[in-house]
């Protein structure tokens, strides 16, 4: 089953035509990707690579192709209006890839978005992937800009708030043998649409994933919240990272939300939530999948 | 974004947010000219961006660079000893800020110190307001020791700060009658600048209550959203590239992510995750890192060179770790930036690599043909002890 997405799931791109859009659709294509259609305002009718027809809207993307996902790549100043769009066309799913998106934006889409049944990744993420069947995992469902070939089909879930640090697990995992059921990059913005907390619950109730390993770093209290909650309902073993116990306090570093602020959200305190909550953590990012491994007992 | 004590009056002024009378001076004779028009006491505060301004020394070893005057004379004689001068406060580091400018206002007869603030609550993704009555002190220590002197109330996005909210804010405050008016004007104008500005954080410490019964935002500390800041051309103008790190301007300048540390060991990482657990691999490894620097998912050869001449431009450093995971990204391009950027350098300290990903193999070729004399990492932790032990070696 894997979450939120699956092999056979057709998705759209909102800002196909863009160079970083276009880059990625590309290679989600070359990845075996279900990708439908495109949407760039202005230039529907026109095909990409041949073989995707862009709209001028998502709801006609949705409409003529069936269409139930998005990635959003359109520039910051306009994506809160393409997530948005996405969710009035009543999308199962938009994932936000942009990076740089005012926080008055996003804390105005989450409102917007109340009651909706849309759910939203992001912003600021890698995206989702739910790894194929075939050669370096070719046939998977790729939504985002993660390298497809470093996964492996499996069950092992991965929800991180890190590109790069998502990458060294799945690496990790895959060159020892364990496949994913879902890879969830949620972004490293301070406001976004879905929190570790969601992830591990759908990975919880997924009866393919039997592990979950779970990457965070400083700022915020997202991760005490999802230690708090697996805590009590997790039925799965969960293996931890949290990055940035050098950071110094006040620094925002890279992540707009990576920020240790008034003696809240220190590497300390999260470390200290997740081991309370039975959860194993790993000392270094080298070690990520063997602590899994080692806690999980397979 | 961080701006000046004399640039946050400006941003009242302008939304009509109740502050003492005053501006920014340059020059003595401009400092003199403000003092002027003021009857009262007048108060000189030094510009720079830092705390601790008022109990910091000049390395001219003139004391404190807060000051408070009771003629224009005065003024200028203080002006004159504070501007050009560098002052060293606990928030500055020991080489202290030059102070190339002066806030001269009006001195307030303070009846009463308050907290007022509002701020991005990450957890209900809105705007949150703090108030206090303890005003003048650290928020943190008053949280902590006498909670029950905070409130916090949480902002509809869509609503704003209703009426309601700041008759609950005044009752904490205790503030009445005129007051409440005044309150109720000065957080409805702090509210929307907070909005219009895109400001992470307003923070008004102390907000006072004055011997003619004014209600002051006395002092002010505002955090600005970076994301929106190509929509807030006016705050833009007002960063102040004197106040920051040069090394953080240079990476600036070539899109890189930098952050200048105290340790020895620097680092040049693809993403700000691994970037930040690469700093914290170096210290579990028994080393200390000398900076964050995240080059980001698609850097080019200029930005790799950019980011060792930065790396380099700090004297502390006494080795490098470069840590590339290339998912999309060609580790043979980033193997090629580096051979090329540790040439244009010419490179003298230990250099340890670890590749990993996309094309790694060519990668890993041109570095060894280079005829660098780098060493290779296996995987982080290795590439971390490596980087170590030759440092502590080199010592």
């Amino acid at each position: 089953m894997a979450i939120l997405v699956t092999p056979e799931t057709k998705i759209l791109i909102q800002g196909i035509t863009g160079s970083f859009g276009a880059r990625h659709a590309q290679l989600s294509l070359d990845y075996g990707t279900q990708v439908a259609a495109g949407v760039t305002p202005g230039k529907g009718g026109q095909m990409f690579a041949g073989t995707v027809p862009i709209f001028d809207t998502v709801s006609e993307a949705v409409r003529e192709t069936g269409a139930t996902v998005s990635a959003v790549f359109v520039p910051p100043p306009f994506a809160a209006d393409a997530i948005l769009e996405g969710v009035d066309a009543g999308l199962d799913l938009v994932v936000a890839i942009t990076e740089g998106i005012p926080v008055n934006d996003m804390v105005k889409v989450k409102l917007a978005m109340a009651g909706s049944k849309t759910r939203l990744i992001g912003p600021n993420c890698p995206g989702v992937v739910t790894p194929g069947s075939g050669k370096d995992s070719h046939g998977g469902c790729r939504i985002g800009i993660s390298p497809g070939y470093i996964h492996k089909q499996g069950n092992v879930g991965v929800v991180s708030r890190s590109g790069t640090l998502t990458y060294e697990a799945v690496w990790q995992l895959t060159t020892r043998g364990y496949g994913q059921s879902t890879c969830v990059g949620i972004g490293g913005d301070p406001v976004n649409g879905t929190s570790h907390e969601d992830v591990l619950k759908m990975f919880n109730d997924d009866p393919e994933t039997e592990a979950i390993i779970m990457i965070g770093e400083i700022g915020g209290t997202a991760e005490e919240e999802a230690a708090a909650w697996a805590k009590e309902h997790c039925k799965k073993p969960i293996a931890a990272f949290i990055a940035g116990a050098t950071a110094p306090p006040g620094r925002r570093m890279g992540h707009a939300g990576a920020i240790v602020s008034g003696g809240k959200g220190t590497a300390a305190a999260k470390i200290d939530a997740l081991k309370d909550a039975g959860i194993a953590v790993a000392a270094t990012p080298a070690d990520m999948a063997e602590t899994l491994i080692r806690h999980w007992g397979r | 974004m961080n701006i000046h004590e004399y640039q946050a009056r400006e941003l009242f002024a302008k939304f009509g947010v109740a502050t003492q009378p005053g501006s920014v001076a340059f020059t003595p004779a401009e400092a003199e000219k403000i003092a002027d028009q003021f009857k009262e006491k007048i108060v000189v505060k030094a510009q720079i961006h830092a705390g601790g301004r008022g109990k910091g020394t000049f390395t001219n070893g003139f004391q404190g660079g807060v000051h408070l005057c009771d003629s224009p004379a005065e003024v200028k004689e203080l002006a004159e000893k504070m501007l050009g001068q560098v002052l060293v406060t606990h928030q500055t580091g020991p080489e202290g800020k030059e102070v190339g400018k002066i806030f001269v206002g009006e001195a307030v007869d303070i009846e009463r110190e308050m907290y007022f603030a509002i701020l991005l609550d990450r957890a209900t993704s809105a705007p949150i307001v703090i108030a206090s009555t303890e005003g003048g002190v650290d928020i943190e220590t008053v949280a902590e020791k006498t909670p029950e002197k905070i409130v916090r109330i949480g902002v509809n996005p869509c609503l704003g700060l209703m009426p309601y909210q700041i008759r609950q804010i005044g009752a904490l405050l205790g503030l009445s009658g005129p007051l409440l008016k005044q309150a109720s004007k000065l957080f409805s104008a702090l509210y929307k600048l907070f909005i219009d500005c895109d400001c992470s954080m307003v923070e008004i410490n102390p907000l006072v209550v004055t011997g003619k019964g004014e209600l002051l935002a006395l002092d002010a500390k505002f955090g600005f959203d970076d994301n929106a800041l190509y929509r807030q051309p006016e705050i833009l103008a007002m960063r102040d590239k004197t106040e920051e790190d040069p090394r953080e301007v240079a990476a600036s300048d070539f899109a890189l992510n930098y952050i200048g540390l105290d340790g020895d060991i620097a680092c040049l990482v693809n993403g700000a995750g691994l970037a930040m657990a690469t700093m914290d691999i170096i210290q579990y490894a028994g080393g200390r890192p000398a900076n964050f620097l995240d080059v980001g998912g698609g850097a080019t050869k200029e930005q790799v060179t950019a980011a060792f001449r930065i790396i380099l431009s700090d004297k502390n450093v006494k080795g490098i770790l470069v840590n590339i995971f290339g998912g999309i990204m060609d580790c043979n391009i980033i193997a090629t930036g580096i051979v090329e950027a540790a040439r244009e350098t010419a490179l003298s300290l230990p250099l340890v690599v670890r590749l990993e990903g996309n094309n790694v193999e060519a990668g890993k070729k041109t570095l060894a043909e280079s005829g660098l004399t780098l060493i290779t990492g296996e995987n982080i932790l290795d590439a971390a002890q490596k980087v170590v032990a030759e440092v502590k070696k080199a010592a």
